[in-house]
């Protein structure tokens, strides 16, 4: 492959502090497709959350790295992910995108399948062999893996990967600090956010974990947080960047924002105040005060390679994104919250949410806006080749808003990317 | 209806938000929800009260509103005017829409279906809400909504 045979992707050098990427790595066509080779196919990949799918039958089509999935909770409660294409000629079986369902029809043929995938008629059975229904090869075929952690599902099309606990690693305790909000559980809000960005996917990475831009991309949010937070007297203390391995990484920082779980900001009132006292209260009381102060007053922007998001910050937003061409991804995001949650809790989550995040709110379409203009720039990418994202490299506990999350990243995606490094140049990073 | 949209397409934001009653609400659901879907229990693309409304013009009209800046090019066209109802002080009023917007050589295409509930008592009709009602599957491929529908 060609894309082996080219520059170097990274250029590393801790001596000097240096660590670059190449402009190519966001443009190249070869470079896309080997992606889909060894990034998307060899990791789990985040599929949806449990609480979507509250009964037996409901079903969800969902597309993961170009495949189309149909997740289904089958008769017997138990959830299924399967590619959704006949395996009599290949037509996608079903072709709603929710609802609940005891069984699946191929309109093509009228092969009729269950929500388990098992193939349970077909017109003409009397002209297949006996035995044909039993046969698996009949049925609906399952993704190759299928794992959930804290009902957070995931696929991979790699029959071979480790489990989903030991990819997720490190990142799994602070799944369980964003799940502890409470111990009723969490739930997916109504309500999907579908939207696009043209831009390169990792572009959408590198931003969901940079503590750097806020104060500048997203000034024009700032200026309207300061109206609510009382010139942001809350507390906010910094915070700091962790590489969790596997291309994983996280920023837990305090923030001026209410957070309703748990953390009063005057504009929420004296309603507001006693509500997030009680929960604070319940959270001491179930985890001790130190980890109720982590759960209730940091934030966290996680991110799990190569494609998810959970941002636990003045909302709780999960958000995943498949790159469909060099310049273009498509992004789906939903909102969490804890299933104990008291209306007012609910209505000021949604609020935040929406005032912050998504492509109707005042900070992520300014950052689409700029992702879109750094694929503008990659136009130069062939005379100004390197990104540059050193900030904070050989501190010993580099901040938030430094960069060791985005080189854990491209660390990963580097050592699945060109697992040998090409002898020719030593630069390359290992 | 029709002078919202020129005065949206001609970027009078302030004026445009002088069309609104001070208990109003601009909504834009998401488009897997019922049209009747409140924003308290369900994840909007936007919702938003008279305050954060304003604010939202505020925003728009900033060079900090980066997404916006500079200004893209919108073409509004309202179609299907439809009283659906009225009592002495309130009126429902629904319309189609389509929305273009250009920006750095692309243009986007925003469509669906608008609801108005408009006061009709004291001088002139303002809107008590509005709420969009995509017509597309999400906001693919336009991406996002920096403009008001």
């Amino acid at each position: 492959m060609n894309a082996d045979n080219a520059q170097p992707a990274l250029l590393v050098d801790p001596a000097q502090r240096v660590f670059k990427v190449a402009r190519r790595n966001f443009v190249d066509h070869e470079i896309f497709e080997a992606e889909k080779e060894r990034i998307f196919d060899r990791c789990w990949l985040y599929l949806g959350h449990s609480s979507e799918l509250p009964k037996p039958g409901d079903f969800i089509s969902r597309s993961v790295a170009g495949r189309s999935i149909l997740f289904t909770r089958d008769a017997k409660g138990q959830l299924r992910a399967l590619l959704n294409t006949c395996p009599h000629r290949g037509a996608q079986v079903c072709r709603e995108r929710k609802g609940n369902a005891k069984s699946f029809q191929c309109f093509y043929h009228g092969w009729v399948f269950g929500a388990d995938g098992k193939l349970r008629s077909q017109p003409g059975e009397e002209s297949y062999p006996d035995g044909f229904k039993a046969r698996d090869t009949s049925n609906m075929q399952a993704v190759p893996r299928y794992e959930s952690y804290r009902d957070f599902n995931f696929v991979s099309f790699d029959p071979n990967i480790v489990s989903l606990e030991q990819y997720l690693g490190n990142a799994k305790e602070y799944l369980d600090v964003i799940c502890d909000q409470t111990d009723a559980g969490m739930s997916i809000v109504a309500g999907s956010q579908e939207y696009s960005i043209r831009a390169n996917w990792k572009l959408l990475t590198e931003n969901s974990i940079d503590g750097y831009h806020a104060m500048t991309t997203h000034a024009s949010y700032f200026d309207i947080l300061m109206n609510t937070t009382d010139n942001m007297s809350a507390g906010t203390g910094g915070g700091f960047g962790y590489d969790l391995g596997g291309g994983h990484a996280v920023l837990e920082y305090g923030a001026p924002w209410g957070r309703p779980v748990a953390q009063w900001i005057p504009g929420w009132g004296e309603a507001g105040k006693t509500e997030i006292a009680r929960q604070y209260d319940k959270l001491v009381g179930l985890y001790g005060k130190d980890r109720a102060d982590r759960i209730a007053l940091k934030n966290r922007n996680l991110f799990i390679f190569p494609n998810l998001v959970v941002n636990d910050i003045m909302a709780l937003t999960v958000r995943t994104y498949f790159p469909m061409a060099p310049d273009y991804m498509v992004i789906n995001a939903w909102a969490l919250a804890p299933n104990d949650e008291t209306a007012w809790a609910r209505k000021y989550r949604l609020n935040n949410f929406l005032e912050f995040l998504g492509p109707g709110g005042f900070a992520t379409p300014d950052d689409a806006e700029a992702l879109e203009h750094c694929q503008r720039g990659f136009k130069n990418s062939k005379e100004a080749m390197w990104n540059d994202i050193s900030k904070g490299m050989g501190k010993d506990k580099p901040s938030h808003n430094d960069e060791l999350q985005m080189r854990a990243f491209w660390t990963q995606w580097n050592r699945q990317m060109f697992p040998t490094p090409i002898p020719s140049i030593k630069d390359v990073a290992a | 209806m029709f002078a919202e949209a020129d005065l949206l397409d001609q970027w009078r934001l302030p004026e445009w938000l002088t069309l609104f009653t001070d208990d109003a609400k601009y909504e834009v659901p998401c488009t897997d929800l019922p049209p009747d879907a409140s924003p308290d229990t369900n994840l909007f693309y936007i919702a938003d009260d008279r305050i954060r409304l304003g604010e939202r013009v505020k925003r728009l009209m900033k060079r900090t509103a980066h997404a916006e800046f500079p200004h893209s090019k919108t073409s509004r066209m309202v179609g299907n005017v439809r009283i659906r109802s009225r009592t002495d002080d309130e009126m429902e009023v629904s319309c189609v829409f389509q929305t273009l917007r250009t920006k750095d050589g692309t243009t986007d295409l925003y469509f669906g279906t608008s609801n108005y509930r408009l006061t009709t008592n004291g001088d002139g009709l303002r809107i008590r809400e509005k709420r969009c009602v995509l017509g597309s599957e999400g906001l693919r491929p336009s991406g996002r909504i920096s403009i008001v529908l």
